[in-house]
């Protein structure tokens, strides 16, 4: 039968090493989430993630269905499978709450981001970041002698690829809309 | 038809259509609307507490003990934030509690109006649900919503914040048949595939243990008929958490006591040992699973829950099912049944005689003396004087707590009331006014910390205002005895203000408020003065002086598997690591 004495310092974990029990594998998930548009329904999604000590990578919302009130909030989140399975389960206990999907594993989705970048400078610079943002697909939304508001969408990894080329051409200020995704197929 | 009265008059009305007939509360400049209409009927029975903490507590102790939700009226400001520490504990708990709160009026909101608090926002994470309804005729359709929430699925807490304008404007009342209570509709039933692999796992295990816990009794008396009728039908042994005691009858052959830190060696020992766990209403606490890397390394586990988030929190499951105690019970004796009964006989008497030496262990030994009364001893005295009354227990936070668990038995569900995932001091006493509102004709007690006690003490004064015989049982070590027992074990005996210093007469108290007061010291005399105390009609505080070091054993120091058990003193000597020091 087991040893009924504890010998000082065996004690090695405890259930307050929970919040990282697998902390090998780091995963991100992009969660797509369907509730009712009532006042203080975000605050309770937000409230939920720092609450219990879950990261956001990413979050828009907008009322998606005028008629039954609907908003759809997509959250971009990281964690352990473990973590991002209760993250899912919890945002299922809201009672705003219809529908909880997992972009990441329900077969293929779309991710798309909308962003602005405002580039200042003259001469040969301006004239390169013209050229890239043509390449990017970016537009051009204003213009003064000095800048570009350049307007692009893309996955979130193509628009950081394009704030990585424009930094050293002047980026001066960048807005970022977050991910909106969606399924693929009917 | 829908008939147009006041926000004031559809809170009564939709009370009243609910069912409801005891609301406990407190009023103030943002309720009065709601209160002038309390005056005007006589259907719903107003409980004026001393402190909004206390109305929660005591709608805590009502639903408990009954089943049905509690109701909270409280006015806005301070009268909504006293009431947060109770709708924590009745999150923690999952206890059903609607708590109306009156708010400032709807073109004030935002201003810094006098006694203006962001109630929903303070309330948000410490509520199921809540609502700030600012168009009286949305009102009866959340209130309605808010008895459905709270009841249903998971119980919990809902709030409903009400700003006075709205109270006093005129809109359409909708009864409960026609409210639109919105899509929140949590599954019951399990799944069957699930529940016949279950089936399959209860005819293979060598090992098995029922681990049940709070949902068996939330799921309500039909589910805690049928964990009855299928323990006794295998033969399995049976454990519970603090929050489900009474569910299985602690007579009950099967029966191994509670788990956990300050639980049964044998519950422990089986739990870590067996090779098939079903969890009922249970979510593996953090004080159930000690270090969660050795618990129970060797078995199956199954879980019946219907609070996805309640699955694979903390313990990995092999077989998670969804859906309501009661339903998934009911279906598993069923298809269990239909499949011929079957269990492995030979397997289960060598278990159970593996499970009769742990019995044998005696971990409840202490040793009694015949100077000082024991905490254990008044306990144990308690029991025997009082078990074949029609009985409720209530306690407060601390070493008394666990020992009630450990010391008393449950028989039936709905009979013991405790602060059990939040801790919260002060719980029991107002609990227990809740209680006794709800069995008028009940022996209600509160096992009660002296430090404990005095928390919510003013509800001394609800007691005598509404002859509730409520008998407060304090095992006054004058101390804070479980902090002084972690200081003893874990922070070399230094004492850091774990004292009840400047305590009051006790006796003298129960009397300034018109109460009976008793005090005890001696073992000898203590079967005369808890009799006293049972035959006294009316409230009664039990000053009962006790062994002032006492540790409660056994212990499962934090940090530690569930097979390394503190016994008793002996074992005490040197043993937590730095590690368990910091945890809780
Ligand atoms: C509101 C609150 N504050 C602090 C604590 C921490 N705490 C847990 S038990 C305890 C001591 C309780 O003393 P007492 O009521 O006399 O019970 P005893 O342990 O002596 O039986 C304290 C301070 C708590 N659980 N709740
Ligand atoms: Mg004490």
């Amino acid at each position: 039968m087991s040893a009924l004495h504890i010998k000082k310092g065996t004690s090695k974990h405890s259930a307050y090493d929970l919040k990282n029990p697998n902390a090998d594998v780091i995963e991100t998930h992009t969660l797509a989430v369907v509730v009712d548009n009532e006042a203080g329904v975000l605050a309770r999604v937000i409230g939920l993630f720092s609450g219990r000590g879950y990261n956001i990578e990413s979050l828009t919302v907008a009322e998606v269905d005028q008629k039954g009130h609907l908003s759809r909030i997509t959250i971009v989140t990281t964690g352990t499978p473990q973590v991002i399975e209760q993250i899912k389960a919890q945002l299922g206990r809201i009672i705003p709450v219809h529908e909880v999907h997992d972009l990441t594993v329900e077969g293929a989705s779309v991710e798309r981001e909308l962003a602005l970048f405002k580039v200042s400078g003259t001469g040969d610079k301006r004239v390169e970041a013209l050229r890239l943002a043509d390449i990017f697909r970016a537009n051009v939304v204003d213009s003064t002698l000095e800048s570009f508001v350049f307007e692009i969408t893309g996955t979130p990894e193509k628009i950081q690829a394009f704030a990585e080329l424009m930094r050293p051409l002047g980026l001066v200020e960048v807005a970022r809309t977050g991910v909106a995704a969606l399924s693929r197929g009917a | 038809m829908t008939r147009q009265m006041t926000g004031a008059k559809m809170v009564v009305q939709a009370l009243k259509d609910q069912g409801v007939n005891v609301v406990f509360g407190y009023p103030g400049g943002a309720v009065l609307p709601i209160y002038d209409e309390i005056f005007q009927q006589n259907d719903i029975r107003h409980i004026l507490v001393r402190h909004e903490q206390g109305a929660v507590h005591a709608a805590e102790g009502y639903a408990r003990s009954t089943g049905k939700p509690g109701v909270v009226l409280v006015t806005s400001g301070p009268g909504a934030t006293n009431a947060v520490t109770g709708l924590t504990d009745a999150l923690m708990d999952s206890i059903p509690l609607v708590v109306f709160t009156g708010q400032v009026p709807t073109f004030m909101i935002g201003t810094d109006g006098f006694q203006e608090a962001d109630t929903v926002g303070i309330t948000r994470p410490c509520t199921k649900h809540n609502w700030l309804v600012r168009d009286t005729n949305e009102l009866s359709d959340k209130i309605h919503q808010a008895f459905h929430v709270a009841t249903s699925g998971r119980p919990g807490p809902v709030l409903i914040d009400i700003p006075k304008d709205v109270q006093f404007a005129n809109g359409a009342y909708t009864p409960p048949a026609k409210a639109n209570t919105g899509h929140y509709a949590p599954r019951l039933k399990g799944d069957k595939a699930r529940i016949t692999e279950l089936a399959d796992l209860i005819e293979n295990a060598k090992r098995p243990i029922f681990y049940t816990g709070g949902g068996v009794i939330n799921s309500g008396p039909a589910a805690s008929q049928l964990l009855r009728e299928l323990v006794d039908a295998t033969g399995f042994p049976i454990t519970s958490t603090l929050m489900g005691l009474g569910a299985y009858p602690a007579s009950g052959k099967n029966w191994l006591g509670m788990l956990g830190m300050h639980g049964l060696y044998e519950a422990n020992m089986a739990m870590h040992d067996c090779d098939l766990m079903i969890a009922i209403g249970a979510r593996f606490d953090d004080r159930i699973t000690g270090r969660v890397d050795d618990f129970s390394p060797d078995s199956t586990k199954a879980q019946i829950d219907i609070d996805a988030s309640s699955i694979n929190k903390v313990i990995h499951v092999d077989l998670p099912i969804l859906g309501d105690v009661g339903h998934v019970l009911e279906d598993l004796l069923k298809i269990w049944k239909s499949r011929g009964r079957k269990v492995k006989k030979d397997a289960l008497e060598k278990w159970w005689g593996q499970i009769d030496d742990w019995k044998a262990r005696k971990c409840l030994t202490y040793v009694n003396s015949e100077k000082t009364i024991k905490p254990q001893y008044a306990l144990q005295r308690l029991e025997a004087l009082t078990r074949d009354r029609d009985r409720y227990i209530t306690t407060e936070v601390g070493q008394h707590q666990m020992w009630a668990a450990q010391f008393l038995g449950f028989e039936a569900p709905n009979r013991f009331m405790t602060s059990g995932g939040l801790g919260t001091m002060g719980y029991g006493f107002p609990a227990s006014i809740g209680v006794q509102v709800a069995h008028p004709e009940a022996l209600v007690i509160n096992v009660a910390g002296e430090a404990s006690w005095l928390m919510n003490m003013q509800e001394l004064g609800t007691a005598a205002q509404f002859r509730l015989p409520v008998k407060q049982f304090i095992l006054n070590n004058e101390r804070l005895g479980m902090v002084r027992q972690w200081q003893e074990l874990l922070h070399g005996e230094r004492y850091s203000h774990s004292w009840s210093e400047a305590l009051p007469d006790f006796v003298k108290l129960a009397e300034a408020f018109g109460a009976k007061g008793i005090q005890c010291r001696d073992p000898a005399g203590l079967d005369d003065a808890i009799i006293e105390m049972l035959e006294h009609d009316g409230p009664v505080i039990f000053d009962c002086l006790v062994e002032k070091h006492e540790n409660c054993f056994p212990m499962i120091p934090a940090g530690a598997p569930h097979n390394e058990m503190l016994m008793g003193e002996a074992d005490t000597q040197d043993v937590i690591g730095a590690k368990g020091a910091v945890l809780v």
